[in-house]
Parts: structure tokens; sequence; C-alpha cells
């Protein structure tokens, strides 16, 4: 007998030891996420996944599928504290979309665009955040971190390099690089490594490559993201 | 430097009379006004009170990220912003020389840009002054106005600018701040559905850009006295000219010509402008007064725009515009014309090239290929100057071996004619408000004036001809004595 929950009444599968949001994006039911991502483990930070299992809140990146399970996701309640934590983000960091290169392949302007933000609503805290350059292929634009730390994961658990990692607590969490001088230019870090393809956002950025991809053929500009993002893909 | 009516001699006694904001102009600008008790005009000043801070926020920034970010200077010609950036960065990457392709596709753009600001400025903004009269009713002074007694001159004039929007979206991906073009090249061409859509409207845009600039001739060849007259001053032209001294507004060298109509300098290497070109700052406006070095502040200053390009070329490369110009030149007598509302017939003019232009290209298969990049040996500074509509814009940066913009210098078109500007207000105050009462008519002659440039401070304040205007006639004390508003 299969194993199954409901998803906002829609009876999903699942195999056992399947979160609920794995179990969704099998099932072609997208569920909001940043710091998801289906060849990772969860880290369960951004919360942007809540959903209510039985009436109560939780991360469905990190919380297993159980049998009957009722899981309520995109209700104009979750979807509201979803776009809340979306501004959050923006105004935390430096979100200039229209002239970001990121822009039309960004996960999270496209999972604001799928919440309905309209505006940042919150004050923007216009953190200081200088660009670092010092490699010869590679950008980081620190600007626009959103703390999901794939790219610590994938240089972790797959490159076996540790070139990333959060540091400092609460608000002050930043992203830095492992290397005396901090400078991504100092490590052995690689366009080919793993954590080079991860970043949702426009931090980790191929140099010199900026805008070479028309708008109307931008990943997001094709479908939107509750279209093109379920597991596997 | 003293010019006349910019400073009073005694300030102290005069009366303020403040145009803030100057309106159907894009940003923030004022003119302030200095009468003594008989209405006297003592001193004349158009402020730019807008504060940008590109040059500035653009350091530390990826290079290959500015032609994107610049564009936001303004919402009316980004393109020029964007093609500009891109130019110099074209240094900087060491692409020499575009393909075939990817100089067609950016010179299609700008056009398709110059088409439809051209359009706005003369049919939106302009034309109530022009068909109905500056001191006309004005409530009837807008674009509504215009549509209701010639709604055949109204509608071409949308569908003008439609058209040149859509130039730019199929060239930009976006009618506004697009990003069509990147350093070394395009990343984009031309479909052939996209190619055909703009084929099938191409003969009436040429049509009607014709019947554009018979309107203007005809408005001001009727009224000499006012039109040759009207806020005139003499001064230096400074533009672009392409292959052979051709009108080109996407590329060429520098020619500067004196108020005689007799070369300053000639075939110069934009490259090199800063040999040429200085800037001024004066403490009662935050927009610089560029002047060419070799003459000085007080006789090197010059304007620039369709005006100046089109009597400093030598020839227009499509026929029907340079027919146009021909007639324009032999109005003028053989001699430059410096009267300000001869912009709008020379502005026609070249809207008749850019829809030319247009259709040349668009016959051309280059804009389907593919060949879109090049790169070479990288550079560390480079500068794109190009034809804006409103004039000569210079853009200027230095980048690091991390590829980091490290300096920026912008000139824009706006900046260029700031002098020019101010002289011309101040002849219409002379003319006009000396020993009168102040009126909303009066006041709008100055507006007439400084809209003749198509100020890049232009665009987004014009709601349907009302303009905000605000005038207050302050005493010594600062204490309001008269006010006459608008909104």
């Amino acid at each position: 007998m299969s194993l199954t929950f409901t998803l906002d009444g829609k009876t999903i599968p699942f195999e056992d030891g399947q979160t609920i949001i794995q179990a969704a994006g099998k099932a072609g039911v997208f569920i909001p996420h940043l710091c998801y991502h289906p060849e990772f483990k969860p880290h369960g930070s951004c919360k942007l996944c809540t959903v209510k299992v039985n009436g109560r809140h939780t991360a469905s990146c990190t919380m297993r599928a159980m049998p009957g399970m009722v899981v309520e996701s995109d209700t104009e309640e979750i979807n509201a504290e979803r776009r809340a934590l979306t501004q959050m983000l923006f105004v935390e960091g430096n979100h200039f979309c229209p002239s970001c290169e990121k822009s039309g392949n960004c996960q999270l302007q496209a999972t604001a665009y799928h919440l309905g933000m309209m505006s940042p609503h919150y004050d923007h805290f216009f953190p200081n955040r200088p660009v670092d350059a010092s490699h010869p292929e590679v950008l980081l634009d620190f600007n626009r971190c959103i703390l999901c730390s794939l790219c610590v994961r994938a240089s972790r658990d797959v490159d076996g390099k540790n070139v990333f990692a959060l540091s400092g607590r609460g608000i002050k969490t930043h992203l830095i690089v492992n290397a005396r001088s901090g400078q991504l230019g100092d490590t052995d870090f690689t366009l080919a490594d793993k954590a080079a393809q991860v970043c949702p956002v426009g931090v980790i950025l191929r140099k010199r490559q900026g805008f070479a991809v028309p708008i109307g053929e931008r990943k997001y500009d094709k479908a939107p993201i509750a279209e093109t993002v379920t597991e596997g893909k | 430097m003293t010019y006349q009516l910019e400073t009073a001699q005694h300030p102290k006694p005069l009366r303020r009379v403040a145009i803030d904001p100057v309106s159907r102009v894009e940003g923030h600008g004022k003119v302030t006004i200095l009468l003594d008790d008989q209405n006297k005009v003592h001193q004349v000043r158009l402020h730019i009170v807008e504060f940008r801070g590109f040059e500035k926020f653009i350091q530390g920034r990826p290079y290959w990220e500015v032609p994107v970010m610049v564009q936001r200077l303004c919402g009316i010609c980004p393109v020029s912003h964007h093609l500009a950036a891109s130019k110099a960065l074209d240094v900087i990457v060491g692409a020499k020389k575009l393909t075939p392709a990817a100089e067609k596709l950016r010179r299609l753009m700008h056009y398709g840009q110059m088409l439809q600001s051209h359009a706005l400025h003369f049919f939106h903004l302009c034309s109530p002054d022009l068909l109905f009269g500056f001191d006309s009713d004005v409530t009837r002074r807008n674009i509504v106005g215009v549509a209701m007694a010639h709604p055949e001159i109204a509608k071409q004039g949308v569908l003008l600018r439609k058209f040149g929007q859509e130039v730019i979206r199929v060239t930009a991906g976006k009618r506004v701040h697009g990003t069509g073009a990147v350093p070394g090249g395009m990343n984009k061409s031309l479909t052939v559905a996209e190619r055909d859509e703009l084929l099938k409207d191409i003969y009436h845009i040429v049509q009607w850009s014709r019947d554009a600039v018979s309107l203007i001739q005809k408005v001001h060849t009727q009224d000499p006295g006012l039109y040759n007259s009207f806020g005139i001053f003499r001064s230096n032209f400074m533009s672009l000219v392409g292959h052979n001294g051709d009108l080109d507004f996407y590329h060429g060298t520098l020619r500067a010509r004196d108020d005689n109509g007799k070369l300053i300098f000639d075939h110069l290497d934009y490259q090199n402008y800063n040999q040429v070109i200085e800037e001024e700052v004066r403490s009662w406006s935050y927009m610089k007064f560029p002047y060419i070095r070799a003459i000085g502040k007080e006789h090197g200053w010059y304007k620039v725009g369709p005006l100046a390009r089109v009597q400093n070329c030598n020839q227009i490369s499509t026929p029907f515009a340079e027919r146009e110009r021909k007639e324009f030149v032999d109005y003028a007598g053989g001699t430059p014309m410096h009267a300000p509302l001869a912009y709008h017939w020379t502005r026609m003019i070249e809207m008749l090239h850019a829809a030319e232009v247009i259709k040349e290209l668009l016959h051309d298969d280059d804009l389907l290929s593919d060949d879109l990049m090049v790169e070479g040996e990288r550079q560390m500074e480079g500068v794109g100057v190009i034809e804006a509509p409103r004039g000569t814009l210079f853009h200027h940066y230095q980048v690091d071996e991390n590829d980091v913009i490290t300096m920026a210098n912008l000139i824009v078109s706006t900046t260029n004619n700031n002098q020019a500007m101010n002289e011309a207000i101040r002849h219409v105050a002379r003319r006009y408000l000396h020993g009168r009462e102040v009126t909303e008519g009066l006041l709008n002659h100055i507006e007439v004036a400084i809209r003749a440039f198509d100020p890049c401070l232009s665009c987004a304040t014009h709601a349907l001809g009302k303009m905000p205007l605000e005038v207050e006639l302050l005493d010594v004390e600062g204490n309001r004595v008269h006010s006459l508003s608008r909104s």
C-alpha cells in the first residue's frame, strides 16, 4: 500500500524518508524555497518553505512526510508570511534588480514575483558590502547574499574545499571566504566547482558574462518559478 | 566671469520670482528671476537642483554592469547612456571594431530612440505651445487640446513614438531600460518576425516624419519675426560628425564651429575629449558649465543638439532629410541659425533622418546575423561618445585589473547646453518680462525657451499640459507678496 499525505487537499504519494518538499516536488507541486536544493542536505534556514502540518508551522524541507499528514501550503496566510520573509531578505541586503545581471535568472526575484511582492515594505538597511573582485574568473557580490549557505554546503560537501562559511550571529551573520586575506583570489576556488553553480541569487558570478542572455530568454522569462522549480530541476 | 543678467549687482532689495519646478522637462530644475520695483529684470538663472550620484556609486562595480546601470539616469533616452557606456567599454575589452551585425543593431536601437524621443518632445511637449501660442488658453495648451483641434497630428505623434519604442524593444528586450548592448557587441539579433513587423509600418513612419517637418517648417516660416528672434543668442556649436562629415548619431569624430560657422576643431578623436573640453563649476547650480578649453570660459561655451548637428554636418546621407536640411540651410541664408525655436525644425529633420535610416537598416540582413561579439586586448580606460537626442553625450571610465570601475566621468547632453539655455531665458526675460506684471502666460515664455532645447531634466512631469508650476514673489525679507500656482 502506497504512502500518501494531503497537500492543500491534493493527495501526494511519498517514499519513506522523503521530506514534504521532496514529495511535493516529485508530484509537481511547488513550495516556495530558497535555501533548499534537491542535491544537498536541507538547511531549514530561509523558512520560505514553511507549511502548516496538522495546523502547526514547520519547514517542509526538514519535516519528513508521514502518512495521513494534512499539509497546508498555498494559503493566503502562509503566502503572506512568505512574502514578509522575502521582503525582509530584500531590505537586509542591497538587491537592485534593475542593474543586477542575475535578473531574470534569480530565484529570490522570481520568488518575490510568485508571492506578489509589490514593494520592499520595510526600511532598507543599505549595508556597506564591497564586492570581492580578486578572483580572475569569479566575482563575489556580497550585497545580494541571502545566507542560504548553498555555496558553503557545495564547497564543503561536494568540492571538498571549504571555501565559504557563514560567520557572525543573528543579524550580523555574513558570508566569508576561507583565506587569510579573506579574498576569493587567494583560494583554490574555480569555475568548475559545484559552489560556483548553486548560488540562487547574484553573489557568485562568472566575470565578464553579465547580460549575455537577452531579455526574453532568461530562465524565469520563459516560465514562472512555480513551473520551473520542482524536484530535480 | 560675468555674463549679462547672470548676477545682479545689488541683489538684496530685489524681488525674487521662482519657477520651481520647471516642468514639461525631466527631473527637477528651477528658474529664478530678480526684479526691482518697476519689474525690471536684474538676474535670471536656470538652476539644475537635481543631484546625480552615478559617477560616484558605479565606482567599485564590475564594468559589464555599467551599461545597464547608468541608463537609469533617464527614462526618456536611456538608450543613449546604454550605448555611450557600451562604446566606452568596447574600448576597455579591446573591441576596436564591432561585427557589422552588432554595429547595425546598435544603430537601429539608437535611431529608434531618436525617433521616439524627438516625437515625444515635439508632439507631446511642445506642439501645444507651437500650435496654439505661448500664452494661449492654458486649459487648451496641452496634448489633449492638440488631439481635439488636430486629431490626425496628435495620432501620428503617438504612433511615431510607439514605433520608436518598438524598435528599442526588439533590439534591447524592453521598451525602457533593456540590455541589448554588452561590452564588445550585442546579446541579441532580430528574428525575421521582429523585422517584418517593423517593416510593415516603416513606410508610414517615414511619411509622417516628412509631414512633421513640413508642419514645423510652416509654423516657423509663417512667423519669422517670432521664430527667428525668440530667445536668440549667438554661440559656438559642437557635435559628432560621421564619415565624410555626414550627420551621424551613433559614431564619428568631434567637430566644433564658432558662431559664424568657422571650424574651431574637426576630426577630433573623442578618446581625447578632455584635451579640448573643460568644465566650470558655479556656486548656484549643480550642473557644470562646459567650454572649449582653447577659447576659455567666457566665450568657449557652446550649444549641442539638433540645431548644432544639422548645421555642423556636411550633408545627411538619406534623401528626404538631406532635402529638408538644404531647405533649412537656405532659409538661414548661408550663415548659422542661432534661434532656439529653430531647434524644433532641425529636430524634425533629424526625426525624418532616423526614420529613413531605420528603413534602410530593416532591409539589411546583417540584422539577422548571430555574429555579435568581438574582443581584443584588454585596456584600462575608455571613452564612449554618442549623439543623444539632446546632444553630445560623453562617458569616460577607468577600470582596474580586477575589472572594477575606479573612475567615471559623464558629460550629459543637457550639461553641454547649460550656458546656452541660460542665455536663451535671459533674452526672453529681457524681451517679455522686463517692466511687466508676471503672468502665467509670460512665465510660459521662459519655459518655451527652455523646452526648445529639450533638456533632459525632461519627461516625467508632463501631466497632460498641466505643469506643476508654482511662482512666488517674495519681498526682501522673504515674505510672500504674490503667488501664482498651477497644478
